[in-house]
């Protein structure tokens, strides 16, 4: 079992009044809500928060990456990533990703990411997910009826741009260079592991098969509405003739720990409601770009609808208001004592078969001090009952390899050079 | 010929459905984002004085291949190979009919081949871009919002594309927005194909015809297009239609353009 502390790094000073008085919270979020001085202080409380995950011995430190998103505020996760490296040792930093299709040429994400392997001593876990509509086709502009050519294509530059011995000249349909020689190459040989954020597609499933990657189920609505994709994705590995290594899989899960579940209902009852009410805010005329969906899921979709309307289960509604209380069972957020958390968290690994759980821990506008002891108690408490599941059976193939801990560089604690008090300074 | 008669044609080695109505001389139909789901009183209109052929470019109802074509000069010399395929061979110059993105590719093809159109029809084509004004963004509607969008009556738009009798509603629905994402395909972002620069090498005598309730386009393009046009080129306005002005108001529509193409 692996525990991946995952950020999303939401902007935790929306307007109560947000829902009600602004359309959405992606895409044209108004720029008058963003207060720049504030998001110093964000930053700086979610990247203390990432490497209090490392500190307290998360397995990863997860980012991902948003445009124009009031939940999300990292455009760059490399940006995050490249300064956790300097600062966190132990963790593998899992950049959740880099949407390919978005860098011209994509091979700068090559460079970025083994510019990140080289200063983390080889920690980084590459995540490539497609994007979503709202940042690749809304916010990039990017065609949604290109934007999977162009994402398989980019991932293929990349990957070869990783692992090919030479200089190479790569001719694709969108890409065209002439000298693909990135340095920095990344330390892990024969490149770094591979996860794939997505959706319930058949075809991302097959692809991560074939590709022998991570698939990463990374909705926000939890273990319940995650349990019929996860399905789908075991059932199409068993096609596929895959053993049923819980390592192939990871899942995203919204947590909140105290010493008893009643004092976790109180203190996470706000922030679950500023994440589900306000940051998935989201105007529903940015939903369906034409071409983002594949017509093979499209016709899935309507054969699992039709299959659940037949046997009398109505098809599952989009996101509606609710109470922190039916959040709370409908298992959007697990939220309890240590051992109550744990329990739950054993039922969702063994049942839905995951070996990665990517843990939201800060979550809407939770504070630094609420953060960090949810973390605490989750690895002194929880993360105890839990671990070494799966590994009597499973081995994680899918983890990085970093450099021998001895072989790795120490970057120095920061200096004040005895002589650097005077000078320009001394006049402020 | 008092039916619709279908035939399939071939581009890129992929079927494209070509639908034809009328007698006389031939009279050429691009049709708007939807592509033609169906027949209209529009072109039955046209087809009492002419032969009306409608070909459907890849990826619009009755045709394949639209993740074919990635550039601007994919899609215009697909759109060159269709006509040609469906009769626009070169043998003589054809009148040509475009509505919204077919609009578009209409004046494309008057502009690249200036020897193969002689009239030349443009209803509310996209292509330009007016920062003053630009093209609403018809892909970020709220559910059921797009028909009053794109048409005055949403009702007149929601009949047009509904299913044909006897298809398979899923299916169609896949159909039709398989011809949003080839009208995406050609338009994303901005719907500006840089046409402008194309524009001045029409040499066909054109109509340019627009809504005066176009809710994608403002009427303002109309003139910017008849500016553009060097040619002799007139500008018509429809009162009270919207972006899809020949489905909107067929019998003016109609009108307007068998005046123009008939005309000497």
């Amino acid at each position: 079992m692996k525990f991946c502390w995952f950020h999303l790094m939401p902007y935790t000073k929306l307007p109560d009044d947000f829902r009600e008085k602004y359309p959405s919270v992606w895409v044209d979020i108004p720029r008058s809500l963003f207060d720049p001085a504030l998001a110093n202080q964000m930053y700086n409380d979610f990247m203390d928060e990432l490497e209090f995950a490392d500190q307290v011995g998360f397995d990863a430190i997860c980012v991902n990456e948003h445009h124009s998103n009031g939940y999300g505020l990292m455009p760059s996760p490399n940006l995050i990533a490249a300064s956790l490296a300097r600062r966190t040792t132990n963790a593998a930093i899992c950049v959740m990703g880099n949407s390919l299709a978005l860098y011209n040429p994509p091979t700068r994400v090559a460079e970025e990411m083994a510019m990140i392997d080289c200063i983390s001593g080889g920690r980084l876990i590459a995540g490539f997910p497609v994007g979503t509509p709202w940042d690749t086709s809304y916010c990039y502009g990017q065609n949604p009826s290109q934007l999977r050519a162009r994402y398989r294509e980019a991932h293929d530059l990349v990957v070869q741009a990783w692992t090919r011995e030479e200089t190479f000249a790569f001719n694709g349909r969108y890409n065209q260079q002439r000298y693909v020689n990135i340095w920095p190459q990344p330390v892990q040989k024969p490149r770094p592991p591979i996860w794939i954020p997505g959706g319930g597609s058949v075809e991302t499933w097959q692809w991560c098969a074939e590709m022998d990657y991570v698939y990463a189920y990374l909705s926000y609505f939890g273990y319940q509405m995650g349990r019929e994709t996860m399905r789908g994705f075991w059932g199409e590995m068993d096609k596929l003739g895959k053993d049923r290594n819980p390592y192939r899989a990871a899942f995203l899960q919204f947590v909140g720990v105290a010493e008893t579940k009643e004092e976790a209902m109180k203190r996470y009852k706000e922030p679950a409601e500023y994440f589900f009410l306000r940051c998935l805010h989201v105007d529903p005329k940015y939903a369906s770009p034409p071409g983002y969906v594949t017509e093979a899921t499209m016709r899935a979709k309507m054969a699992s609808m039709a299959q659940a309307a037949a046997g009398g289960a109505r098809p599952q509604a989009g996101f509606a208001p609710l109470t922190f209380e039916e959040m709370v069972e409908k298992g959007y957020v697990i939220i309890g004592s240590p051992d109550e958390v744990a329990e739950k968290l054993r039922e969702v690994a063994t049942e839905l078969n995951v070996g990665h759980l990517m843990l939201l821990l800060q979550f809407g506008n939770m504070g630094k001090d609420v953060t960090n002891e949810n973390s605490r108690l989750f690895a002194e408490k929880v993360a105890p009952q839990l671990k070494g599941l799966f590994d009597d059976k499973w081995e994680d193939r899918w983890w990085p390899k970093p450099l021998a801990r001895q072989d790795r560089a120490v970057p120095a604690a920061p200096f004040q050079h005895p002589l650097a008090s005077g000078g320009l300074r001394a006049a402020e | 010929m008092s039916e619709v008669f279908e035939t399939y044609v071939e581009v890129n080695g992929l079927p494209c459905r070509v639908w034809e109505k009328g007698e006389g001389r031939k009279l050429f139909y691009l049709p708007g984002v939807t592509g033609l789901p169906r027949w209209t009183p529009f072109l039955d209109k046209l087809a009492e004085t002419r032969r009306v052929v409608a070909p459907s470019l890849p990826g619009y109802p009755g045709a394949e291949g639209h993740d074919l074509l990635d550039s601007h000069l994919d899609w215009i010399v697909a759109a060159l190979d269709l006509l040609a395929a469906a009769g626009a061979d070169g043998g003589e110059p054809i009148d040509l009919v475009g509505a919204s993105i077919g609009g578009s590719f209409a004046a494309e093809i008057a502009a690249i081949c200036p020897a193969l159109v002689r009239r030349l029809v443009l209803i509310a084509p996209f292509g330009l871009y007016d920062a003053d004004a630009p093209p609403a963004d018809i892909w970020a509607q709220r559910p059921g919002a797009a028909p009053a969008v794109l048409c005055r009556d949403s009702a007149t738009f929601n009949a047009f594309t509904a299913p044909p009798d006897g298809a398979d509603p899923g299916e169609w629905s896949i159909i039709m927005t398989r011809a949003a994402e080839a009208t995406a395909r050609v338009l994303w972002p901005l719907g500006d194909t840089r046409l402008i620069r194309r524009l001045h090498r029409i040499a066909a005598d054109t109509l340019v015809v627009w809504g005066d309730e176009d809710k994608v386009l403002a009427p303002s393009y109309a003139e910017h297009f008849g500016h553009e046009i060097t040619a002799r080129a007139a500008v018509a306005l429809i009162p009270g239609a919207g972006h899809l002005a020949d489905l909107d108001s067929p019998e003016l529509a109609a009108q307007f353009v068998a005046g123009f193409v008939n005309q000497g």
